[in-house]
């Protein structure tokens, strides 16, 4: 059994290997996109490395945190979309 | 007020550069750490790699371990606090390193072009793929095509294949006669040519297309098929991901703000790997794309001459050398080609902080007045993105950087205590 990490995702419960991103772990849960650009548009991870920007999401209420360089924990709420 | 720590040698950046000269240091002197913006040390290519005792990674790693190295991990260093020292911030706040010698490994970043539809979700970096299949994302079953240009594209489908991804193809711009005066350099460098060999074996039966590259990425919500262009022809292909990059670009940020000379995109650097600014010196991808090796014998000269060691250093030099020729090959090898200035239309996005078009660019004459006008290179990513694509595109001098070289939050800024106020973009 691989050592699995609960958290949630807009509200909807995940489970992802201990050690993934959050980056990671959004595009596992099967969405695409993790926010939306300042014209609207839907947008996915770029990078991978910390320097685009473009994997923004809110975690535990703090706003505009890297997907991409931040593993994820147990219990930890991540809202993309926004 | 912050914490703050004090070194006689500190590392910016954790990958092969930074571990090497680390361990170079350490040797010599006390009080070394090293600082890196990831979770974990290993830079971009040794990061997560589940290393084989025998491996190279393996190597450093242990002789890191054997050192009091302390590792400061999952914090970035975004400002000077005065000389000698800098402010770095982590998901617990900031603290600030002070130190006596620094050494900047701040590695690279791959170059990405525009072309319509690059900003649909499943558009990725070849390396950005290849992190994210590292770090959790299962490929199993999905299709890949991967394009751009240089070596990583190559190894990042190795990567994504071993992972169980189908590759439907290679599309590398460099004309093959490029590409065949390299492979015969390739021959003179023993190792290179191993990994070479491997990575074909690796990727028995995908078809790599020389002179080819993406036209447009096309999908509704997210990515559903790559537009490829070859010669006249032009075909789609359907797909999962598209994997792109056009080779890389030296991290010079933190060296420009420092006030290290920087030229053509790279951090100038002596024979010791000193740059322009005493007591600053910089290793590997920052003064100019060679690859592993050359990142980790940079990164030892850096160690031993920062440790006060610069004999040590001076063995070095004729391996340096020869790895620098192979980089320079490398250059022109993966040259971009000229018709990839018209791969981007007007409404294609340039800037994708701000969502600036190359239309509203093109009204411009400099980067600082379209910086100042439409706010392309003002974002988050602080130009990271664009200004390597404008710099192409346009032809403009895109060299500036000021404070914080990463945005930060605002309590991080408030506790930096001296030098020029940093502003928020
Ligand atoms: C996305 C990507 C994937 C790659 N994959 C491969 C591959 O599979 N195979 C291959 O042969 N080569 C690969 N390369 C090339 C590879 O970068 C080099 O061969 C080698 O890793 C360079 O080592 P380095 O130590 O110079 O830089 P890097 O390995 O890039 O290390 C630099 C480190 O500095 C950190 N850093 C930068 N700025 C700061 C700051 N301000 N504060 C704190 N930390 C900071 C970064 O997070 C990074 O960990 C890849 C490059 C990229 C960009
Ligand atoms: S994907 Fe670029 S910063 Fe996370």
């Amino acid at each position: 059994m691989p050592d699995l990490v609960q958290m949630t995702i807009n509200g909807v419960v995940v489970r992802v290997p201990r050690g993934s991103t959050v980056a990671a772990a959004v595009l596992l849960a099967g969405s695409s996109n993790l926010r939306r650009s300042v014209s609207g548009e839907l947008r996915g991870p770029l990078c991978g490395m910390g320097i685009c920007f473009e994997c923004r999401v809110a975690i535990d209420g703090r706003q505009h945190v890297r997907s991409c360089q931040l593993l994820c924990r147990e219990g930890m709420e991540v809202t993309i979309g926004v | 007020m912050s914490e703050r720590s004090e070194f006689d040698v500190l590392v910016v950046g954790g990958g092969p550069a930074g571990i090497a000269a680390a361990c170079c240091a350490a040797e010599a002197t006390p009080r070394v750490a090293i600082v890196d913006d990831n979770p974990a040390l290993g830079g971009q290519i040794w990061r997560d790699e589940p290393a084989p005792s025998t491996s190279q990674s393996a190597i450093w790693y242990q002789r890191l371990a054997r050192l009091p190295v302390q590792i400061i991990a999952g914090t970035r260093a975004f400002a000077q606090a005065g000389p000698h020292i800098l402010v770095a911030e982590s998901e617990d706040g900031v603290c600030e390193l002070a130190f006596r010698k620094l050494i900047l490994a701040t590695g690279a970043r791959e170059r990405f072009l525009p072309f319509p539809g690059w900003t649909l979700p499943n558009v990725m970096g070849a390396g950005g793929l290849q992190a994210l299949a590292r770090s959790g994302l299962t490929m199993r079953g999905k299709k890949i095509v991967v394009a751009g240009t240089g070596p990583l594209l190559l190894a990042a489908a190795a990567h994504l294949r071993q992972s169980g991804a189908e590759i439907c193809l290679i599309a590398e711009q460099a004309s093959r006669r490029h590409l065949i005066v390299f492979s015969v350099r390739l021959v003179c460098h023993s190792s290179k040519l191993q990994d070479a060999l491997a990575l074909r074996r690796e990727l028995a039966g995908v078809p790599y297309l020389t002179s080819c590259w993406p036209a447009a990425a096309q999908g509704k919500e997210k990515l559903e098929s790559v537009m490829l262009r070859r010669g006249a022809k032009t075909w789609s292909v359907d797909c999962d991901y598209l994997a792109c990059g056009f080779h890389l670009v030296p991290n010079t940020e933190l060296a420009a703000l420092l006030g290290c000379g920087v030229e053509q995109g790279r951090v100038r650097v002596d024979d010791l790997q000193q740059t322009t600014v005493p007591d600053v010196h910089c290793a590997g991808e920052p003064t100019g794309i060679g690859g592993l090796e050359l990142s980790l014998v940079e990164g030892q000269i850096a160690g031993h001459a920062a440790a006060g060691a610069p004999d040590a250093a001076r063995g070095l030099f004729a391996k340096r050398k020869g790895l620098r020729r192979f980089a320079a090959g490398m250059d022109r090898a993966f040259a971009l080609r000229p018709q990839l200035r018209s791969l981007p239309q007007a409404d294609t996005l340039v800037c994708r902080c701000e969502d600036v078009p190359l239309g509203r660019l093109r009204e411009h004459s400099s980067w600082r007045a379209a910086k100042l006008l439409t706010r392309c290179g003002m974002g988050p990513c602080q130009g990271r993105v664009c200004a390597p694509a404008v710099e192409f595109l346009l032809g403009w001098n895109v060299e500036s950087v000021r404070p914080p070289v990463f945005p930060v939050r605002v309590e991080s800024l408030t506790t930096t205590v001296t030098g020029a106020p940093p502003t928020l973009s």
